[in-house]
């Protein structure tokens, strides 16, 4: 993709939320790759997950090691291609990579919004993204595309926007969050809660940063991003130091809790701590079909789009009989939905990886998306 | 476009909505798609066919009919195709009943074990068939239940399903003359258009 710039939108008209309170004007960051036809009929919206951002492909320059974080789906002849797609990719409203946010100052008060920021639901973020859309002269998108917590946005489009959006493309997400992804979401807000440098979520103003809560919140969340397998292939038991012989009163290392840990720091060190628990309330509170009796047939008979759903074998998260009860209701609302079980050994994050049969299929789909133009 | 699809294309109204068991690389969806404006879904397990049948822009499923059909929900297509897959199931009785639930009509195809040439090998030579159409060995076939045009006919009036038509596919071209007197020795593939 090379190296892709960012940009800033700002919008300056209120936006309702869902909770009742509204956001005077907001800013929202984004990149494009690729340019938009003239009919601007080949433009596709990516929806980012928990922790993601708009930065999904290239680099930011020449130095930058590290490519955006869906560059092995988005690219010149890759499922999404750029030489074919106007590929929009934002980060969320309430997020910390340069959308308003927790970490935003709130013109009201002219200090950090902090704790006070409204918590958003995805048909917030929806709502958001269709005013990106209005910016950038797409009237409908070819396609809305997201893994996980972005699949649920896509999902949402389809129903908030029927007459904008084309194909509707749910990788690795479900209808709702089960229990006991509620579960693991509560013991990750707990963690960065219970840091004392959170202080109760006003941290920007005490000058501390809940480092060891977020970095704790970030692991729980890491180990349901992996599977069991991939676990067991990646560390094994190995140990990073010390050993379980007789007579070893040392403590020894695995290797997995080093990664842990690692990753766990590499996280508090990039990530807002208020951003990280609107973002998983807004992914517990995400349930399709709410407003609609809890009938997510009655739902989707509301949307236009063709489906593309896709699970993984071995996640755990968002297991593939959660994607089985999208594609159920799709059918049974009679709308247009093929659907791939990918088997693979990474669990939840094998949305982000180049798996082959996964890119196949998603190219294959693609192949479709704004073929008709 | 094999024979035996191309035999039950004429069965299928233009604009119908059509669901295809064991859809395989969607050709036969496209094609009814591109000349019947017919709306298809396919079901398959192949990994590549389900990348196949996508490119060509046919809605597929990854879903084992084997397992569960109990989400498609009832009378919601006009036909249910299942084409030389019935010998391929688990529960083929199953799979027909399921067909007629979700289809106001079925159409089954499958190869006919009754034809002269696998009565031979059967009876003259003591092996199990193998043919063109099934090209498999005994122990290494995805072929499991295999029936012949009586056997199948039988089945249907046991399970009080109407046969609407009956077509055949034999190896006497030009002249299927032999086969369509007597399918059961002369058809290597049998076609059926079924109802409740």
């Amino acid at each position: 993709m090379g190296i892709v710039t960012p940009q800033t939108a700002r919008f300056d008209e209120p936006l309702k939320l869902v909770c009742g309170r509204e956001l005077p004007s907001y800013e929202l960051v984004y990149e494009t790759y690729g340019t938009l036809n003239k009919q601007h009929s080949n433009a596709v919206l990516i929806c980012h997950a928990l922790s993601g951002n708009h930065h999904a492909a290239g680099f930011h320059g020449p130095e930058d090691k590290k490519a955006g974080w869906w560059d092995e789906c988005i690219g010149p002849g890759k499922p999404i291609d750029t030489d074919r797609f106007f590929v929009v990719s934002l980060n969320n409203l309430g997020g910390c990579h340069g959308s308003t946010g927790p970490s935003s100052i709130n013109p009201a008060t002219g200090k950090t919004w902090g704790p006070d920021f409204p918590p958003m639901r995805t048909t917030d973020w929806v709502h958001s993204q269709a005013r990106l859309a209005d910016l950038l002269e797409i009237d409908c998108w070819a396609a809305v595309i997201g893994g996980s917590l972005g699949g649920m946005q896509a999902m949402r489009w389809s129903l908030e926007f029927p007459e904008r959006i084309q194909h509707c493309i749910v990788i690795a997400a479900a209808l709702k969050l089960s229990a006991q992804n509620l579960a693991f979401n509560e013991v990750a807000r707990q963690a960065i809660e219970a840091d004392p440098e959170f202080v109760g979520g006003g941290y920007q103003d005490s000058n501390t940063i809940p480092a060891q809560g977020l970095a704790l919140a970030r692991m729980i969340g890491h180990i349901t991003y992996l599977s069991d397998d991939a676990m067991a292939n990646k560390f094994g038991r190995d140990l990073r130091s010390g050993s379980l012989n007789r007579g070893e009163t040392a403590d020894a290392e695995f290797q997995v809790q080093s990664y842990l840990r690692h990753q766990g720091s590499q996280f508090s060190s990039n990530f807002d701590a208020n951003t990280y628990i609107l973002m998983t309330r807004a992914l517990d509170y995400f349930d399709l079909a709410l407003e609609y009796d809890g009938n997510a047939v009655e739902a989707f008979k509301q949307s236009q789009s063709s489906f593309f759903v896709v699970s993984f074998s071995t996640d755990w998260r968002f297991s593939p009989q959660r994607s089985r009860e999208i594609v159920n209701a799709l059918i049974e609302a009679d709308r247009p939905v093929s659907y791939a079980e990918i088997e693979a050994n990474e669990g939840h994050d094998a949305f982000l990886l180049p798996i082959p049969r996964y890119l196949d299929v998603f190219h294959a789909y693609m192949l479709r998306v704004g073929a008709s133009d | 476009m094999r024979l035996d699809l191309s035999h039950i294309q004429r069965w299928i109204d233009p604009g119908s909505r059509v669901l295809d068991l064991g859809c395989g690389d969607g050709v036969f969806l496209e094609s009814l798609r591109d000349q019947r404006q017919v709306r298809g879904t396919g079901l398959e397990i192949d990994r590549e066919y389900i990348t196949a049948a996508i490119a060509r822009g046919i809605n597929v499923v990854e879903q084992n009919m084997d397992e569960s059909l109990a989400n498609f929900p009832d009378h919601s297509f006009d036909t249910v195709v299942l084409a030389l897959a019935l010998q391929a199931v688990n529960y083929p009785d199953r799979v027909l009943e399921e067909m007629l639930r979700i289809g106001r009509e079925g159409i089954v195809t499958f190869p006919n074990f009754g034809h002269w040439r696998c009565r031979l090998m059967l009876g003259i030579g003591g092996h199990m068939p193998i043919s063109k159409l099934m090209p498999y060995t005994w122990y290494n076939t995805p072929n499991i239940h295999f029936c012949t045009v009586k056997d199948f006919e039988e089945l249907c009036q046991e399970k009080g399903i109407r046969i609407l038509a009956r077509d055949v596919v034999g190896n006497t071209r030009p002249t299927p003359l032999l086969s369509n007197k007597w399918p059961n020795l002369f058809a290597t593939t049998a076609i059926y258009r079924i109802t409740r």
